[in-house]
């Protein structure tokens, strides 16, 4: 009883500390959901993996991706194969530069085109969809028939018109998946501004006299966060497919640059020589990359569902 | 007799309905929401609105602080028309008219801390407060609603419903309106929880000189808190008159149909007491019917009632009836 006592006043005390609690937010509350989810989670860990290889990778490679090794040139399948001894741990490629330099170079630049492409696609299709969602009207028929007309042309076509034509550059690259990566984002996030538009808070807001501009950065864009977040690790991945697809096409990223989809074209042309390895190893840091984004998509997909609140 | 707060006349609000598939250039239909509504506000004074769902109760305060288009005119403290005033004028009018709404909790950015939410209304009225007397003003607020002070970085998600709508009576009173446009505030509350916000709301309309329009279907919970009462149906006022009044002695049959179906909390009574049965269902508000909009199902309606539509007068208890007063027991069953 006297125990009882003691906890009680020790309740009764914590309950009238004036020490504001720190209140759980929701994005507190998907961080925990995210992180009890192991699929997620290992996908985030092949990411870091991934992310910590092309950052510096370059510091562990005994040679560097452009130097010829003439000790192994002309007999690659033998003296190129993987070997700790000579400092080639991926084996070399066909011209006998080191391929693990090489898988670092081309990881980087995957990854870079992927974070490009999903970033302008965050910025513009937000902005986009939020303004024609919220303002509504004929301002938002005319710019999301804008973005229907631009849907309905063949992209991949556009985009090797777009490369043949000004040149097969890195910035000839980044405009083109730039101008076609927002589209369906827009999309999303003004289906998603329509539905929020009517809820009560934003209403609140505007009978208070909140500017419009300030409603959707304070009010629309935050409650908007989850899909894009979600929608934006799943954009990353194919981002790096399409512009593997180009690279395997011979129009992307151009020599001495290399990708990832440019490694693996040329891993793919040197496979009936017994050079499996010029294949094995882009082709495993590509998968692991799509891998882990798609998880930890998914897995942020799950945690921010608002469903299963 | 002293100026009204607010004195509306005539405000009507149409809606043009257009439906998928109509080509851009058909003509949209008419939607009459709101139809001719007149009233006054003083201050200090609760008007309470009454009907059923769908007439037009939410869309006339939504009028009122012009975020559904209106015509008519919105007088306020007799001098500013509201609904004349340019965007940017009404800016200065939007600290004195708050609102709280119907659904506590979706009235409530659930992204943002109670502390933000309660001191939004402030940081775009007063941007010249600093930092610290937003966070008094906000403390003060929030113990005069009854919240505790170590709510403040709480998210909407982790209170009550009743807790919820506490903090959206603290966000309508932390820029000091002189009117509290009410949207059924108790509507989506537990009874216990209605009798405390109820309380809470007279309490500070005592205590700030606050006149309310207070707008529910509940007919019980406006007699407690108004001191006159209009009762719309279809968009346009049936009846109106100071509390005592209509609820004693209700002119139009469609108020005395509402009446009568309020449960009383008194067994005996209860048994006894006909209930007035409307036959059929709200006529669409597309397609209102002709003269009085409420003859379709009003167990008196004659033959002129389809021809004239009743004007509700300007008297003190207004009623829009061309055969007003008490029925009978005829007409009744």
């Amino acid at each position: 009883m006297v125990a009882n006592q003691h906890k009680m006043e020790a309740l009764a005390d914590r309950l009238s500390e004036e020490d504001p609690v720190a209140g759980r937010s929701l994005w507190a509350d998907a961080r925990r959901r995210f992180f009890a989810n192991r699929a997620a989670v290992a996908g985030l860990g092949i990411l870091l993996v991934v992310a910590l290889f092309a950052a510096f990778g370059g510091l562990i490679a005994q040679w560097s991706n452009e130097e010829l090794d003439y000790a192994v040139m002309g007999a690659i399948a033998t003296e190129g194969a993987p070997s700790l001894s000579n400092g080639h741990y991926f084996g070399t490629d066909d011209l006998g530069r080191d391929l693990f330099a090489r898988t670092v170079q081309g990881t980087q630049v995957s990854l870079m085109v992927g974070l490009v492409g999903a970033l302008v696609a965050v910025v513009v299709g937000t902005i986009y969809g939020a303004t024609a969602g919220y303002v509504g009207g004929r301002v938002d028929s005319v710019m999301m028939r804008a973005v229907d007309i631009l849907m309905a042309i063949p992209y991949m076509f556009v985009l090797i018109l777009i490369l043949v034509m000004y040149g097969r550059s890195m910035t000839a690259l980044f405009v083109g998946l730039g101008l076609i990566s927002w589209l369906e984002m827009s999309r999303i996030v003004r289906g998603q501004t329509l539905s929020l538009k009517n809820r009560e808070f934003i209403e609140a807001a505007r009978a208070t006299g909140v500017p419009a501009v300030t409603i959707i950065r304070r009010h629309v864009v935050p409650n908007l966060l989850g899909v894009i977040a979600v929608y934006a690790t799943l954009l990353v991945p194919l981002m790096i497919l399409t512009e593997s697809f180009i690279s395997f096409l011979g129009l992307g990223v151009q020599e001495p640059l290399t990708s990832l989809g440019a490694l693996i074209s040329e891993g793919a042309g040197t496979i009936a020589y017994g050079t499996i390895w010029q294949l094995g190893f882009p082709l495993l840091f590509f998968c692991l990359t799509l891998f882990g984004f798609f998880f930890v998509g998914d897995g942020l997909r799950d945690a921010l569902d608002p469903k299963d609140r | 007799m002293s100026t009204p707060l607010l004195s509306a006349r005539d405000v009507n609000v149409r809606f043009g309905i257009t439906r998928p598939g109509d080509m851009p250039w058909t003509k949209p239909r008419r939607l009459h929401a709101v139809n001719g509504v007149s009233f006054d506000i003083m201050p200090g004074q609760t008007l309470g609105v009454v009907g059923e769902s769908g007439c037009g109760k939410s869309t006339l305060a939504r009028a009122l602080i012009r975020t559904v288009p209106a015509t008519g005119q919105v007088i306020w403290e007799g001098r500013e028309d509201l609904l004349a005033l340019s965007p940017r004028k009404m800016l200065a009018y939007r600290s004195d008219i708050q609102m709280i709404f119907q659904d506590p909790l979706a009235s409530l950015n659930p992204r943002m801390t109670l502390g933000q939410i309660i001191s939004e209304p402030l940081r775009t009225h007063r941007p010249d407060l600093s930092r610290d007397e937003v966070r008094t003003r906000v403390a003060r607020i929030m113990d005069r609603v009854g919240l505790l002070p170590q709510m403040i970085n709480r998210y909407p998600h982790e209170f009550s419903g009743g807790q919820c709508q506490r903090i959206g009576i603290a966000r309508a009173l932390a820029v000091e309106p002189k009117l509290l446009i009410c949207d059924e505030p108790v509507s989506a509350l537990d009874v216990s929880i209605q009798a405390q916000v109820v309380e809470l709301l007279q309490e500070l309309q005592r205590d700030l000189n606050l006149a309310i329009l207070f707008i529910a279907h509940d007919l019980s919970v406006v007699k407690h808190i108004s001191d006159e009462v209009m009762v719309l149906y279809l968009g346009r006022v049936m009846e109106a008159a100071p509390k005592e009044r209509l609820y004693t002695d209700p002119q139009h049959p469609y108020t005395q149909a509402l009446m009568s179906a309020v449960p009383v909390p008194d067994p005996k009574i209860e048994r006894t007491k006909t209930i007035i049965p409307l036959s059929g269902d709200l006529p669409s508000p597309m397609s209102p019917p002709s003269g009085c909009v409420f003859r379709t199902r009003c167990p008196r309606a004659q033959a002129d009632c389809a021809e004239t539509v009743p004007a509700p007068g300007t008297d003190v208890h207004r009623c829009a009836c061309l055969h007003p007063g008490p029925l009978s027991a005829e007409e009744v069953a």
